[in-house]
């Protein structure tokens, strides 16, 4: 599961180490008037002198409390800077496109040559490098977020959203819709991958291409073709290429279906194609419940290939 | 230099003083950097420029509710008195009044310098 408290990326660790001066700042401050009160109803019980509450009152209500919060704002106020960096726009990186949608997220790598790969619902980066998030909405406000990463960034319709993330361990982290979108906002998740630059690369150059696996299991793509799949979905290096629903051209090699909701093997494909309701309350996926067995195993096995 | 001051007043405005001017130095940092950062055909695009006049602004401010604390201070008689004041006579009100609004100004000069700290530390708004 995901925790802010366990960080593996830059800001997510200036996240962690402000939550626990907060929380330690608090406790002391805590502790001090717990104590303080005990003093004056259990050990001393009777009234201080007037002097002395003249030093008190102006000392430990006035000064103490404007120093003290001062300093914590100044610290907080300080780090907000490095909590929202952006890459050198000179230095042309990775890019990373980001569209929520109920519910569910495509995903586009834009390249700095100019090349694009299209994906959904997974995220992965390079360890130790700065990727650039562009974050926009296709029907209602989404909020993006990896907790392990850094913090989160709204994702709204007809503007977009700067976020940048340096992952500095390599994982595989869970990433969350942060803002509640429908019915099925709690299953509006991802799993976020932090790779070493090398296998980043190699994952990347492989994607850019269409799956070796088209050519397998031809029936399953015959009855991909015949139920009109494509309608929604975009398999690479077919003729499926409609972006209304997730990309499917590798979904075979994502860890989850259904935007985190399942562990990918052909069983919860098929449990997923037939009546995706269901498991994804809200989903405009139609059921396909008029399938047989024989044919769901078909067409799961096919997609289940496309490495 | 206290005749350089203004005689007393005998209103309760002189209360409001401090309280305002945070409220205004709010506003003018607050609405300024919005449209800044929203029209920067409207007020430029160096955010430097901005920084600076929110430090002229802040330190207009400070120095009015710096004022307004030495005419309150002057009313409360220098703290010749203690409080609380609470006597139904002309002076304990005077007193009163003079002691509430040092106060109200000790705690409007650390708001005006909590509203500008941000613009120490952050030095861009993002377009």
């Amino acid at each position: 599961m995901q925790s802010a408290l366990d960080p593996a990326g830059e800001e997510a660790s200036q996240v962690a180490t402000l939550f626990w001066v907060m929380t330690i700042g608090g406790l002391v401050i805590w502790a001090l008037v717990v104590l303080l009160s005990l003093y004056a109803s259990r050990w001393k019980r009777e009234p201080i002198s007037e002097q002395a509450a003249a030093r008190l009152i102006p000392w430990a209500g006035g000064v103490l409390p404007v120093t003290v919060l001062t300093a914590l704002l100044a610290y907080a106020l300080w780090l907000m800077p490095s909590l929202r960096p952006f890459a050198d726009p000179d230095r042309a990186g990775l890019r990373v496109e980001v569209v929520g949608s109920q519910f569910w997220w495509h995903v586009a790598y834009r390249r700095p040559d100019g090349t694009s790969v299209i994906s959904a619902n997974e995220i992965r980066l390079p360890v130790g490098e700065r990727v650039e998030f562009s974050l926009t909405s296709a029907d209602m406000i989404h909020s993006f977020w990896i907790p392990a990463l850094g913090g989160k960034m709204d994702l709204i319709p007809g503007r977009t959203n700067r976020l940048s993330l340096l992952a500095t361990k390599a994982g595989t982290y869970r990433g969350q819709c942060a803002e509640f979108c429908g019915i099925s906002h709690a299953h509006m998740a991802f799993p976020a991958i932090a790779m070493e630059p090398a296998d980043f690369e190699a994952w990347l150059a492989a994607r850019s291409r269409p799956s070796e696996g088209l050519g397998a299991n031809q029936a399953g793509r015959g009855l991909f073709e015949r139920e009109r799949c494509g309608s929604c979905h975009r398999v690479d290096g077919t003729q499926a290429q409609s972006t209304a629903g997730p990309d499917l051209s590798h979904v075979g090699s994502r860890l989850t279906i259904g935007a985190g909701l399942l562990e990918n093997d052909v069983e919860a494909l098929e449990r997923f194609i037939v009546h995706p309701a269901s498991l994804k309350h809200g989903s405009r996926m139609p059921a396909y419940t008029h399938l047989s067995a024989d044919e769901l195993a078909r067409i799961a096995a096919w997609l289940k290939g496309l490495q | 230099m206290w005749h350089l001051l203004p005689r007393q007043l005998e209103t309760l405005w002189t209360l409001f003083t401090a309280p305002v001017v945070w409220a205004l130095h709010f506003l003018i940092c607050y609405v300024g950097a919005a449209i800044f950062c929203e029209k920067p055909g409207f007020l430029g695009t160096d955010f430097d420029n901005l920084r600076v006049a929110i430090a002229v602004v802040t330190a207009l401010a400070l120095a009015m509710i710096v004022m307004s604390a030495m005419l309150a201070w002057r009313q409360w008689g220098f703290g010749t008195d203690d409080p609380p004041h609470d006597d139904p006579t002309r002076r304990d009100r005077t007193l009163f009044q003079g002691y509430a609004t040092l106060l109200l100004s000790g705690l409007s000069f650390v708001a005006v310098i909590f509203t500008a700290l941000p613009a120490l530390f952050v030095t861009e708004c993002l377009r």
